[in-house]
C-alpha cells in the first residue's frame, strides 16, 4: 500500500437518509468517517437498517439524499467501476455470494470483471485463497463447501479484488465456535480497512477497537467497543444485549 | 404423471470419452440423433448398426450395460404410447392373434420406440460422461446466447439450493402434523409454492447485487474456455460419421 | 482441469455421502416429446422457430430486467424445476405436478417466463435425456412458447376487462392457465398434423390431446391460481402481470421532508391510460375468443385443407415406402375422414367452448361476491 502523506479516510458518510420504494424509510441521516486501516464495527438491532446502509457504500442504492465517499471518490454513476472494486462486501448468505460454478471462478469473477485475464488473474485468486486458508478448495463447487468454509471463500471472493475497505455483513453468523475463531484471525491478518456489521457484541469487541451504533436509521452512539459495551443504559436504549455471562470489562484485548 | 426419481446422470470416470471437450461431445451427440431420427424406419436393420455404435461407445466410456438399461427404462410412459398406435392409427390392417392392428400404426410405434429409445441412450451417454460445469462451457464454446447459457449456469448452481429449500419445507409443514392427501390441501402446498417463488426472486436479487459488488455489468468474464484439438473432434465425430454412413445405407438400400 | 482430478473423486464422495437431498440427483421427471416423435423437417422449422422464439425473448428479458436478467432469470428457472417436483396430491394415491409455464409468464413476465422454461427444457434434455435433443424444438415451441404467450395473453386480457383487485389476479390467473394447457395441446396436435410419424387420423389426436389437457389444465389453473395468490399476498410488487402505478416517494431527514431526487436507476414502468384502452381489451379478447372458436371449428370441420395436406404426407411416404414393397398408406381410410371431421369439429368446439364457459362462469362468480362483500378492501390497488 502507497500512503499518501495525510490518506482521505477510507469511508466518509455524510446526511444520508433513504425511503424504499414502498414508502419505508430507512436511513434518517447517517454521519460517520473511518480512516484508512481501522477495524470499526456496526453494531444495531434488527431492523436498524444496517443493511441499507452497506448497500449504499458501494453505490447499489442510490437516489436517496446524504454523499457517501471512499478514498476521497464520491459514489456515483461516474465512478462506478471504480467504487465497485474499492468497496468490498462480504455478504450474510455466502450462498449468495457464489454464484459461480466453481471456488476458482468465483474468487476469479472481481478481478476477471475489472479486465484482468490469464496468469496474473490466477495469482490474485491463489492469493486471496491462501489468505483465507482455502487455497486446496480451488476446484470444488462451492454447495460442497461447509458453511464456514463458503464464509472464507466469500471473504476470498472480495479480497481478490484487493479492496480498500473491506464490508462484512454479520459475519459471524451461522458458524460454529472454531469457524468463528477462524475467521477472527483471518480477519485480524487483513491489513485493509474493515467495517463489520453484527449484533455479534463479543466478535466486535474482539476484532473492533472502534465501534458506531446504528438504531433507528440514525447514528446513536461512536466510540470504543469497550466502552459503548460498558455503558448499560445505552446499550438498553437500542436493544442490545451482552450474551449471559459477558462482561466486557473483565475482558482483556490480545492487541 | 412423473415416474419416480431419476438420480442425476454423470458417472464420474477417466475414460477417453470422459476426456473429450464437452463441446465436441454436445455436438456428435446432437449430429447423431439428427442422423438417427433422419432414417428411414424401413430400414430396420440401420437401427441394429445404430444401437451397436452406441454400445461401442459406452464400452469404451466406461459406462456399464446395466447403467445404461435402467435409465432406459424409464421412458415407459412414451411406450405406452406406441403401444396404442397399431390400435388407433389409420390405414390397411392386419389381424394378429385375432387382434386388428394398423399396419402403418406398427410402423410408426416401431419408429417412435427405435428412434425415441436410441435418442435416450444418446443423451444418457452424454450425461453420464459430462460433468454439469462441462455442459455450461460446451454450450458456451458452441455459441448459445450468452445470456442463455448465464442463466442456465444459474438454474444449476441453485437448483440444489432451491429444491433444498423446498424440502425443508416440507420438513417443516410435517412436522406441525400437515400432510397433503387431497385437493382441499393445495392451499397449503401452493402456499409453499408461492413462498419458493418469493424466496428464489429474492435470492436472485441478492445474488445479482452481490455480482454488481464485484463489478458485474451485464457480461460474464469469460474465465475458461475449452479448446479440441482437430484429433478430437475426429475422434468425436466418428460416431456421426458412422451413423451417416449406415445412414445413407438405409436410404439406398 | 486434468490435474485436480483427485479433487473431483473427493468432491465426488461428498456428493454420494450427502446425495439426498439433491434436486439435481433427484429429478423428478415429467413427459417430453422424445425423438422420433415428429419428424426431421418438422423438427427443424420448429427448431428454427424456438431458437427465434428465444431470440426475440433474450431482447424483451433484457429490456425488462436489464443486467438482472441473468440471476433473475436462472434463479427463477430454478425455482420452475424444483416446484415441478412438488406432488399435488388428487386422490387415491395419484398426484399431479405443476408445468409452470402460465405460473412463469404470470409471475415474471412472458420473456423472462419463455427463457426460463426453454432452459428448464434444455437442461432437462441434455443432463437427465428427458424429451428427445431432436424434439428440443418442439418441446420448446409447444410448452415454452406457447403456453407462455397465451396464458399471458388471456392473463392480461383478463385483468384489463376485470375489476381491479387481488380476486381479479388470481381469477385470471386460473382461466390463463386453465387455457394455456389445452393451447399447448393443441399446438402440439398441429405440429402432429404437419409432421407426425404416425398416420393417426388427426381428429382422433385432437380429441384425445385437448379431452386430457382440459383435465390437465384444470389441476394447472388450480394451482398457478393458488400459488399466484400466495404470492400476491406477500409480495405483490413482484407479481409481473399485476404491476401497475407507484407513488411518489418523500424522505423524512432529521424531520424535515424531503422530495427524493430524481431515481437515476428506477424501473418504474410508464402508467399506461388504463380507462380508454378497457374497451379495446374488451373487444380484443371477444374477438379472439370468437376467432379461435370460429377458426378451430373451421379447420377442424372442414376436411379438404386436412385431407390435402394428410394426402400430400401420404403421397410422400408412399413414394419412400415402395421401396419397402408394401404401402400402408394405399388406402388412406376415406371411411375415417367422417368420423375424423366430426371427432375435431367437436373437439374444437367443446375446448372452446368449455373454456369460455369456464371463463365466464368464475367472471360471474367475482361478480357476484363482489356484489355481496363490496366492503372487502381491495388490497392491490396496483394491479
Amino acid at each position: 500500500m502507497t500512503a499518501a502523506v495525510t490518506p482521505p479516510p477510507s469511508l466518509d458518510v455524510a446526511g444520508l437518509a433513504f425511503a424504499y420504494p414502498d414508502g419505508h424509510q430507512a436511513l434518517f441521516g447517517v454521519d460517520f468517517s473511518i480512516a484508512r486501516g481501522e477495524r470499526v464495527a456496526l453494531l444495531g438491532p434488527n431492523g436498524a437498517g444496517k443493511t441499507t446502509l452497506v448497500l449504499h457504500l458501494n453505490g447499489i442504492l442510490t437516489g436517496g439524499t446524504g454523499t457517501v465517499t471512499v478514498a476521497g471518490l464520491p459514489v456515483g454513476k461516474q465512478h462506478m467501476a471504480e467504487i465497485r472494486r474499492k468497496v468490498g462486501i462480504v455478504f450474510q448468505d455466502p450462498d449468495d455470494q457464489l454464484f459461480m460454478p466453481t471456488v476458482r471462478e468465483d474468487v476469479a469473477f472481481g478481478p476477471a470483471a475489472a479486465g484482468i485475464r490469464g496468469a496474473e488473474l490466477e495469482e490474485r485468486v491463489d492469493r486471496a485463497l491462501a489468505r483465507v486458508g482455502m487455497a486446496e478448495f480451488k476446484d470444488r463447487p462451492p454447495h460442497h463447501l461447509s458453511f464456514g468454509q463458503r464464509r472464507r471463500v466469500a471473504v476470498a471472493t472480495v479480497l481478490a479484488m484487493e479492496p480498500e475497505i473491506l464490508v462484512l455483513d454479520e459475519p459471524s453468523s451461522n458458524l460454529d465456535p472454531a469457524s468463528r475463531r477462524e475467521l477472527a484471525d483471518i480477519l485480524r491478518s487483513l491489513d485493509v480497512t474493515v467495517l463489520m456489521v453484527t449484533h455479534d457484541l463479543p466478535y466486535a469487541l474482539e476484532l473492533c477497537p472502534r465501534s458506531l451504533i446504528l438504531s433507528e436509521g440514525v447514528i446513536a452512539a461512536d466510540g470504543r467497543t469497550a466502552d459503548l459495551l460498558a455503558d448499560d443504559a445505552l446499550m438498553r436504549a437500542h436493544r442490545l444485549e451482552l450474551p449471559f455471562g459477558f462482561d466486557p470489562r473483565s475482558v482483556t484485548m490480545g492487541a | 404423471m412423473g415416474a419416480g426419481h431419476a438420480h442425476r446422470l454423470y458417472r464420474h470416470g477417466h475414460s477417453p470419452v470422459h476426456a473429450l471437450p464437452p463441446h465436441t461431445k454436445l455436438a456428435a451427440t446432437f449430429a447423431f440423433v439428427v442422423v438417427v431420427v433422419s432414417t428411414p424406419r424401413e430400414a430396420m436393420w440401420a437401427f441394429g448398426l445404430y444401437a451397436v455404435l452406441l454400445g461401442l461407445v459406452a464400452f469404451r466410456a466406461r459406462v456399464p450395460a446395466g447403467f445404461l438399461l435402467k435409465r432406459l427404462l424409464i421412458e415407459v410412459p412414451f411406450v405406452a404410447f406406441a403401444v396404442l398406435m397399431p390400435f388407433v392409427a389409420e390405414g390397411e390392417r392386419v389381424d394378429v392373434l385375432g387382434v386388428s392392428l394398423s399396419v402403418n400404426g406398427l410402423w410408426g410405434a416401431w419408429n417412435v420406440l427405435a428412434k425415441g429409445t436410441l435418442g435416450v441412450a444418446t443423451s444418457v451417454l452424454l450425461a453420464a460422461t459430462t460433468e454439469l460445469r462441462e455442459v455450461l462451457l460446451g454450450l458456451q464454446r458452441l455459441k448459445l446466447p450468452p445470456l442463455l447459457v448465464q442463466i442456465a449456469s444459474f438454474m444449476i448452481r441453485y437448483g440444489d439450493v432451491i429444491t433444498d429449500e423446498l424440502r425443508r419445507m416440507r420438513i417443516a409443514r410435517e412436522s406441525r402434523g400437515f400432510e397433503a392427501r387431497g385437493v382441499r390441501h393445495w392451499g397449503v402446498l401452493a402456499k409453499t409454492a408461492g413462498a419458493l417463488f418469493i424466496r428464489s426472486y429474492e435470492r436472485g436479487e441478492r445474488v445479482h447485487l452481490a455480482m454488481v459488488s464485484r463489478g458485474y455489468a451485464g457480461a460474464m468474464p469469460v474465465i475458461d474456455e475449452v479448446t479440441a484439438s482437430r484429433a478430437q473432434w475426429s475422434y468425436a465425430l466418428t460416431l456421426p460419421f458412422a451413423a451417416l454412413v449406415v445412414c445413407v445405407l438405409g436410404w439406398a438400400l | 482441469m486434468c490435474d485436480t482430478r483427485e479433487q473431483q473423486s473427493e468432491s465426488n464422495e461428498r456428493v454420494t455421502r450427502s446425495c439426498e437431498p439433491f434436486a439435481l440427483s433427484h429429478y423428478h421427471r415429467t413427459v417430453h416429446v422424445p425423438d422420433g416423435f415428429i419428424n426431421a423437417p418438422t423438427s427443424a422449422v420448429t427448431g428454427v422457430v424456438a431458437a427465434g422464439a428465444i431470440a426475440v425473448s433474450l431482447r424483451g428479458a433484457r429490456r425488462e430486467l436489464d443486467e438482472r436478467t441473468a440471476p433473475l432469470a436462472g434463479l427463477v428457472a430454478a425455482f420452475i424445476f424444483a416446484v415441478q417436483m412438488l406432488n399435488f396430491p388428487v386422490a387415491a394415491g395419484t398426484s399431479g405436478h405443476l408445468l409452470g409455464g402460465a405460473l412463469a409468464a404470470i409471475l415474471v413476465g412472458p420473456y423472462t417466463g419463455v427463457l426460463c422454461i426453454s432452459v428448464v427444457l434444455l437442461m432437462q434434455g441434455i443432463l437427465f435425456a428427458d424429451g428427445g435433443l431432436t424434439a428440443l424444438g418442439v418441446n420448446i415451441t409447444v410448452m415454452g412458447c406457447v403456453t407462455t404467450v397465451v396464458a399471458y395473453a388471456v392473463f392480461r386480457g383478463l385483468v384489463k376487462v376485470l375489476p381491479r383487485g387481488r380476486r381479479s389476479v388470481t381469477v385470471a390467473s386460473f382461466v390463463a392457465a386453465l387455457l394455456s394447457v389445452p393451447a399447448a395441446a393443441l399446438a402440439f396436435t398441429l405440429l402432429y398434423w404437419i409432421g407426425g410419424t404416425t398416420d393417426v387420423a388427426i381428429g382422433k389426436v385432437a380429441t384425445a390431446m385437448v379431452g386430457v389437457h382440459l383435465l390437465i389444465g384444470i389441476g394447472e389453473a388450480a394451482i398457478t391460481a393458488l400459488t399466484v395468490g400466495a404470492v400476491i399476498a406477500v409480495r405483490p410488487d413482484l407479481v409481473h402481470g399485476a404491476r401497475g402505478l407507484q407513488q411518489k416517494l418523500q424522505l423524512r431527514v432529521n424531520g424535515a421532508l424531503v422530495d427524493v431526487p430524481a431515481a437515476e436507476g428506477a424501473r418504474t414502468a410508464p402508467v399506461a391510460a388504463r380507462t380508454s384502452r378497457r374497451t379495446l381489451w374488451v373487444s380484443g379478447l371477444v374477438t379472439s375468443l370468437v376467432l379461435a372458436g370460429f377458426v378451430s371449428f373451421y379447420a377442424s370441420a372442414n376436411p379438404d385443407g386436412l385431407e390435402k395436406v394428410a394426402a400430400d404426407k401420404g403421397i410422400d411416404e408412399k413414394v419412400e415406402e415402395h421401396a419397402a414393397a408394401d404401402s400402408p398408406l394405399a388406402d388412406y381410410g376415406v371411411k375415417d375422414v367422417d368420423n375424423a371431421r366430426l371427432s375435431g369439429g367437436l373437439a374444437g368446439v367443446i375446448g372452446v367452448g368449455v373454456t369460455v364457459v369456464a371463463g365466464s362462469a368464475v367472471f360471474w362468480a367475482v361478480r357476484r361476491r363482489r356484489g355481496v362483500d363490496d366492503a372487502s378492501p381491495t388490497a392491490v390497488e396496483n394491479v
